[in-house]
């Protein structure tokens, strides 16, 4: 299993994540980033997109 | 010994493609070289939160996978020339490297004006974290700034110092700011807003000289080319970027407007026939969009470096390795990326999908001017671009909609 944080204070919403891993990441009705906090281990790839498209580097696996 | 795959650019193209390599298998030398003394750092913060927080290097780094622990960093040591044929990069400290693959990713640096009157210090570009860092040293509150160049970084710039206190003066070559990639409309609209925020634009200027103290210390204004004088202590130019690719001069190389690539790619000499083992990624490449049109074109996108990066990794990766099958498809899959850009300008958030400029007519396709809004732009009936002021989940439900599908 796979745990996933987002630094809520750097994460400026722009839901780039969102396109390399749609299971894990969505913007809600407000806009806002919800994300799942742990994620199969199949996501890993996807995930690591995302941390690596992050405009605002605010995602991060935890150890 | 075995000659090394070299990368040209530590910045986030430089970075993503040694990742790539690494992740896809290649498990020989490679070698990057960048020419700030800087490891990989993001430079979106540099125009925002870097001018207006005491961040250092660190607050902006990329982190380094375990997996580059063997990769060869040349830092602060720029690629001065070259020779194709010979497969050497020569570096500014003399060294030559002889590599098996070379990938360019040596990005833009900032057009600069080089005014008459110039003083030391007080004006300024934003491409470097140096640049950044020395620049918010400048910014403080009651600092009367002009900015010259109304595009997005410049834009985005002006808000910055306007919410540190400073009082900003925008001076543009064209009728509206951000005029060329937002159109008329929107462009007018972001315009009305950053006005409310207390920015001055001044349209159809350019500056054409510097005024300093009699020391020649310190900027006290500038001179408009239509005869005004504006009192400033600060002078920002935002003037857009030229392809650093001048080490590439004397090889049979394609770069005019910065390296032309085909779809997979590789760099093209001058009868368009590709080099096979001469890659260009990020902001230096101009590259084919197959889903618009047949043009090439340099996108100065944030997506762009990372999603060529991973392209030309896989492809440098398999070319190396003993699966000539994988490498054959990976060559028929041809880089076709959805351009993508945001800027922050106060309450404006823009979000952006395709080539806006693209389009000739555009319409609002959801919500209201002056509120949350979304405009399509099109050609005929396709729309070859979407924009929109805050709505981000719906602007992103129409990423898929956009292009020409040219190419079908």
């Amino acid at each position: 299993m796979l745990k996933i944080h987002v630094d809520m204070n750097k994460c400026q919403h722009y839901g780039q994540c969102v396109f390399d891993a749609p299971n894990v990441f969505r913007l809600n009705e407000d806009d806002k980033l919800e994300y799942e906090h742990t994620a199969d281990d199949s996501e890993r790839d996807n995930i690591q997109l995302a941390i690596d498209i992050c405009p605002m580097q605010a995602i991060s696996f935890v150890e | 010994m075995t000659k090394p795959v070299v990368i040209v650019g530590a910045s986030m193209g430089g970075l993503r493609a040694a990742e790539t390599l690494r992740k896809s298998g290649y498990a020989g030398p490679l070698v990057v070289i960048g020419d700030e003394p800087h490891a990989p750092y993001n430079r979106p913060p540099l125009s925002k939160e870097v001018l207006a927080e005491d961040v250092s290097h660190a607050a902006v780094a990329f982190p380094l996978a375990e997996i580059l622990d063997d990769v060869e960093w040349a830092l602060g040591n720029a690629v001065v020339a070259s020779d194709l044929d010979a497969h050497t990069v020569t570096l500014a400290d003399g060294t030559s490297i002889e590599y098996s693959s070379l990938i360019i990713a040596t990005g833009l640096r900032p057009r600069r004006l080089n005014l008459p009157g110039q003083p030391a210090h007080g004006v300024h570009a934003i491409r470097t974290l140096d640049d950044a860092m020395r620049l918010r040293s400048e910014l403080a509150p009651g600092a009367r700034v002009v900015v010259f160049g109304a595009g997005f970084i410049g834009c985005e710039a002006a808000a910055t110092a306007t919410k540190l206190g400073c009082t900003v003066t925008v001076v543009g070559k064209g009728s509206i700011p951000m005029l060329r990639p937002l159109g008329q409309q929107l462009a007018e609209d972001v315009q009305r807003r950053n006005e409310a925020h207390g920015v001055t634009f001044i349209s159809n200027a350019c500056l054409v000289e510097i005024l300093a103290d009699e020391a020649g210390g310190r900027v006290t204004g500038v001179v408009l080319d239509n005869g005004q004088t504006i009192s400033c202590d600060v002078v920002i130019e935002a003037l857009g970027s030229l392809p650093n690719t001048e080490f590439l001069l004397n090889n049979d190389i394609d770069i005019e407007s910065g390296v032309h690539v085909d779809e997979t790619l590789h760099a093209l000499r001058e009868n368009g026939e590709p080099w096979d083992n001469v890659y260009a990624i990020g902001d230096v490449a101009r590259f084919p969009i197959p889903q618009f049109d047949p043009k090439t074109r340099r996108v100065e996108h944030w997506n762009i470096p990372t999603e060529m990066a991973r392209k030309v990794g896989k492809l440098v990766a398999l070319a190396h390795g003993d699966d000539r099958d994988a490498h054959a498809a990976e060559l028929e899959k041809p880089f076709a990326p959805i351009p993508s850009f945001w800027s922050d300008q106060f309450e404006v958030s823009l979000l952006a999908y395709g080539l806006l400029d693209q389009g000739d007519d555009i319409r609002l396709l959801e919500g209201d001017v002056g509120g949350d809004c979304i405009y399509g732009y099109f050609t005929g009936d396709a729309m070859v671009g979407v924009c929109g002021i805050g709505m981000r989940s719906k602007v992103m439900g129409y990423r898929n909609k956009v292009g020409l599908n040219f190419a079908q």
